[in-house]
Parts: structure tokens; sequence; C-alpha cells
């Protein structure tokens, strides 16, 4: 019997500038995780991810990575994910320098 | 040091040129990153877990002022001010646009530096001791060698493609401050029994996921047959190194699966075709490196100054007995400048701190810098008479920390905080323990003790050879760190034994705290290092200290 499937989103790294990104439901790439459209369905999941795949232009190295449900959208299960939402730890750079990096590539 | 010529700069203004079109290229979408990521991975540019990350070579880790000058400018203008040193001799930059980056090597490039073959199955940038040319126990500066490696090896046509990456590190000195024995070739330089200097060539060392320490290939190589040697070397593992398992492709394992005394008949072998080839104008120009690579006009003057500060200043007193080594020529010492302050991520500078070290090099240290693989910047050539001086313009810019050798000197590669293929975070664990000891003032009383710590099996952190390595793995969803013991990465080479089951994130500090405690009840003398109480008392007893529930479970 093979696994339930658990909830996830399409992320990948932004072409220009590598900063981390998430697919939304309306086709867009967003910085912010809470923006990602959380995929339910496995079939429905390998359609995004495909079309996020068809984006080479944009994006590279697009994968779903799990997410759980939270009070304000989807939350990191893997402490990986958990540090691709933030930043590193030795300095405050990348995301969490940048809360309000609510925007489109 | 050696300055480029007309034919280097053209070589790397074209290359730069042609990478410049490849990633315009990709951006207009002409590439897939398919295509495009061999090309920059050729030109060092990585896709990081945040950002892209671009990997500079540093040849044998030779830098001279304004070369520095030049690291600093990139950092503030396309970077976040500023750069990672390596274990390689390499400078990392952490945050760089797609964009910008055929700038950044075109600026490179006008100091004559670049980031070539940084990446990729190829030669790696070539590494050297980092007291070179200045050790009181050299037998003659490594740095020609290596720089004529370093031509041989860019962009040489069979070479592009190798089954895995191929590090070469060369020492010209009996203690080997280069780690050869852990590079897929070593080069220790000796003398025959005529006295004249050659090459015991070590082949198969590395540490990732299958430690192996160097085997000798050759007891002494002459000098002259280098490149023919070298060339032989890796032609043979060219043909015969796995391409169907990445994990079984690097030398190492071609070595232990072939046996060293079929890989040496091999060579040998391929070493008869090849050497004829070579009609000297490689030790024509090796001749012309040398001459570049000449010592500095040493000065004669009086060390009065420096006595007197010694005498009277204690901090300075500590910093010359950890920082400063003794060099070849009387009346001169060589500086190592601590990036490591306790609780700063290792091997950090910031584009301030850089231009500061580029001036006292250009005031004070024949215009020369090193970056060591242990991760701090070495100022090879300096007078005694001078440290004062520069002792005070370091402690303004905080570069005179005194924790050469000791035990928050950690060497941490990257981890989790940048780099993709991690599997935990190493930086964070490094500043703790740093900041640790730092708190408990022990860290003079500790005395020599190398703590390396990697955040996945690759071992950029060289954990396998430190005193006390630490590994950091993804156990289950969570971080969790494994301990080896009796690590050595000198030419006494060892690799460290597991002491058990791994540490989670929050218990690795007092893990360390408990072993390192366990080492003051039970040296002999404050004189026995760590690692010899290690050797004398084995395993047990540390075992003991980091495993203290275990031991009562069992009474």
């Amino acid at each position: 019997m093979s696994k339930p499937f658990t909830p996830k989103v399409v992320t990948a790294n932004a072409l220009l500038e590598g900063d981390v990104i998430y697919l939304t439901e309306d086709d867009q790439w967003s910085r912010n995780l809470k923006d990602a459209e959380v995929i339910e369905d496995e079939a429905h999941g390998d359609l995004r991810l495909l079309l996020a795949q068809s984006q080479p232009e944009q994006i590279v190295g697009a994968y779903l990575a799990d997410v759980k449900l939270g009070e304000d959208g989807p939350e990191p299960t893997h402490f990986r994910e958990d540090f691709r939402t933030k930043g590193p730890s030795n300095y405050n750079h990348g995301k969490q320098a940048d809360a309000a990096s609510v925007r489109t590539v | 040091m050696y300055q480029y010529n007309d034919f280097d700069h053209d070589f790397l203004a074209e290359r730069n040129a042609q990478f410049r079109a490849q990633v315009e290229r990709r951006i207009n979408g002409s590439l897939t990153e398919d295509e495009f990521k061999p090309l920059r991975l050729m030109n060092g540019l990585y896709l990081q877990l945040h950002a892209y990350m671009l990997r500079v070579a540093i040849p044998y880790g030779t830098l001279n002022s304004a070369q520095m000058d030049q690291l600093a400018m990139i950092a503030d203008k396309w970077d976040k001010g500023y750069g990672h040193f390596t274990t390689r001799q390499n400078i990392q930059y952490n945050w760089p646009k797609l964009r910008d980056v055929p700038d950044m090597l075109d600026a490179l490039g006008e100091v004559g530096m670049h980031a070539i073959q940084t990446s990729g199955n190829t030669i790696r940038n070539v590494t050297a001791d980092h007291f070179a040319g200045a050790a009181a126990d050299e037998i003659e500066d490594p740095r020609p060698t290596a720089e004529l490696l370093r031509q041989w090896s860019t962009d040489h046509p069979e070479f592009q493609f190798l089954p895995r990456k191929f590090k070469i590190a060369v020492t010209g000195s009996p203690n080997d401050r280069a780690v050869t024995k852990a590079h897929d070739i070593g080069l220790r330089m000796v003398r025959n029994e005529a006295g004249e200097p050659g090459y015991e060539v070590i082949v198969g060392g590395g540490l990732g996921r299958t430690p192996m320490i160097g085997k000798v290939l050759r007891e002494f190589l002459p000098k002259a047959d280098l490149l023919p040697y070298a060339e032989a070397i890796v032609s043979v593992y060219n043909l015969l190194g796995r391409r169907d398992n990445k994990y079984k492709a690097r030398i190492k394992i071609t070595v232990h699966e072939n046996g060293i005394d079929t890989i040496r008949d091999l060579v040998e072998e391929r070493f008869a075709q090849l050497r004829p080839e070579f009609s000297g104008v490689d030790q024509d120009m090796l001749e012309g490196i040398e001459a570049q690579f000449a010592a500095p006009e040493f000065k004669m003057a009086s060390i009065a100054p420096f006595n007197a500060a010694y005498h009277e200043d204690p901090v300075f007193r500590s910093w010359v007995d950890t920082n400063v080594t003794k060099h070849r020529a009387d009346g001169y010492a060589i500086v190592s400048i601590s990036i490591k302050k306790q609780g700063q991520t290792p091997g950090d500078a910031t584009s301030d701190q850089m231009r500061v070290m580029a001036q006292i090099a250009r005031d004070f240290a024949h215009d020369e810098l090193r970056i060591s693989h242990e991760q701090n910047v070495i100022l090879p050539h300096v007078h005694k008479a001078d440290l004062p001086a520069i002792h005070a313009r370091l402690r303004k810019a905080g570069l005179a920390t005194a924790n050469i050798g000791l035990i928050s000197d950690i060497i941490a590669c990257p981890g989790m905080d940048y780099c993709a293929l991690a599997t935990a975070r190493s930086i964070p664990v490094a500043q703790q323990i740093a900041t640790r000891f730092d708190e408990l003032k022990l860290e003079h009383d500790i005395g020599d003790l190398k703590i390396k710590i990697s955040g996945c099996i690759n071992a950029c952190g060289h954990h396998h050879v430190g005193h006390i390595g630490i590994l950091g793995l993804d156990r289950a969803g969570v971080e969790n760190y494994q301990i080896t013991l009796g690590g050595d990465h000198t030419e006494t080479a060892a690799v460290g034994e597991r002491a058990g089951p791994g540490f989670a994130y929050d218990e690795i500090v007092p893990a360390i705290e408990r072993l390192v405690a366990a080492y003051l009840d039970l040296r002999e003398s404050p004189e026995e290092r760590f690692i010899d109480a290690y050797r004398r008392l084995g395993m047990a007893p540390f075992k003991a200290a980091l495993y203290p529930e275990v031991k009562a479970n069992a009474a």
C-alpha cells in the first residue's frame, strides 16, 4: 500500500536572484511560503510541478516540499524547509531581513 | 609572487566573455538549466539554499594587498559586505545575483584572479602550506610547484570531465600544514640521498563518506618529472576511475579497489610514454615562476620595540605566544590573524577587515597575505619590530583574537545555513562552542585542540581529521551530531574514530564540555595535548564522559 499523500507546495529558486520561491494558486511565484498553494492531491501536485518546470526562464530546481497547515497558512515540516523560509542563522540576511518580501518574480 | 603575463590576462578575458554570453543566453531562455549548470559550475557559480554562491580560487592561498582590496570591493558592490574563506583556500560570496556574476569575474580578472575550476569534475584549486616561503622548517617554497600545476591543469583539455573532482596539495616542509594525506594527490618536498629536492608523491587520500589516508606512490620524484608524472596519474585515473557510481568515483576508491601496486605500475607505464613529450618547456616556465617567488628583501632592524612590548603588555604577549610562529629569517615572524573571534562565523571576514589586513600587508608585511586551510589569514613576512603596531591595528578591527590552534579556532563548513548539500548546521555549533569555552576562560588552559565541524558526510569541514570531529546529520528530520575522536591532519595523519550515538542540536555543546573536562582531569600535565592523552588512553574514558547515563545504567 502506498503512503497517504501529505500536503505539499511547489518550491524552487528564482533564476536571477537565486531566492527561494513558492508557486501560488494563481500561477504566480511568491517569496513567501504563506502565499503558496497547498496541494492536497498527488495528481494535482504532478501537474503543478510540471507547470513550474515549464518555466526555466524564471526558476531553477522546482520540487514538491512537505508542509503542514498552520493558522496562517502552510508551514514547513522539515528543518531544511524551515531555514529556506528564513535565511541563515548566523546573520540577519535573506528572507528574515526582508519580512515584507511578498512580491512576484 | 606570480604576476599574470599577457597570455594569462587574454585567456581570462576570453573565458569571462564566454561566460558573460552564456549567462545572457540562460537569462533570455536560449539555454536550459541542464545546459547552463555545467557551464556555471566550471566558472565557480553554485546555486545554494538561499542564493547563488561564487567560489573564487586563491591559488595556494597567496594574495597581495591589491587582490585583498579587490575582494573587499566585490563584497561591498555585489554581495553583503563580507566573504567566507574556505578549507581549500578559496573565498566564497554567498549572495551574488546571476546578472552580476560576469562583472564580478571581470573585477577578479583585473587583479589576476578567477573562479575557474573551483567546481566540477576537474582539477581544483591547488593548495599549499600557508607558511610557504616563510616557514623555518622548509626545504623549498612549494608555491612555484603549485603555480606550475595551476597553469598545467587550468583548462587542460584531457581533464575537464574526470570521473569526479580532483584535489592537489603541496607542502615544502616536513611538518605538513597542507593536509597532503587527505588529497587526491599530495606532494611533499623531500631530498634524495644526493641532497637534491624532489617530491614524495602521495595518492588516494580524501575525506568525505569514505575517508582514506593517502598512500605513497613514489618515494622520490625528481622535480623535473612533476608534470609528466602528475599527468600520468590523472590520465590513469581518468580511464580507470568509476563513472558508474558517484560515491565510488574518487581516486581514493580507484586506488583502494585496484591496489596501490597496480596503480603504480599503470602510472609508471603511462609516465614512460609521456615523459619524452615534455621537452623541457615546463622547466623553463618553472624557472620563470620561481624567480617571481623570490623571497622579499628582509630588513635588518632592532627587535627592542618588540621585546619591550612583550614584557609590558600582557594582551600583546598572549597574542604573540598564540598567533605568532617562528620565521626562517632572523628578526622575522609569521603572524596568523584569527578571523574566528569567539562567537563569529569561522572563516568570515568583513570588507572593512579585509581592507585593514591589506593595508597592514602593504605597510609592514612585504605586501603578502595568505589564506590558511584552517580559515585564517596569515602575514607570512613580518619584522618583529612591527608586531606591536600590527597588533594595535588588528585590535581596532576585531582581528586580534589570540586563539590560533585553540579550542575556538574551529574549522566549520557553511553547513545548512548556506549549503544545498548540508544535512545539518555547522556554524552555530562552532559559534556556541567557542563562546562557551571563552566564558569558562579555559581556552588557554586546554591548549592545542583541533575541533573540525562538517554539516554533511562530504566533510568540507575536515571532521575526520579533527582531534575532535563533529558531523551534522539529519536523523528522522532532526539535526543530529556525531563525534569522532583522535583524528590528525598533519604528517601523522589519521582518521578519527566514532565515539558512539549522535547528539541533538542542544546536546552537542554540553557533550563537548564533558569531553574537554574529562581531558583536563585525565592529562598527565598541561603539556600533554588532548590528542596525546587520547592516544595514550584510548577511547574508553572519553566515551564514558560523553555518555554518562550509559555508564550509570550499566553499573
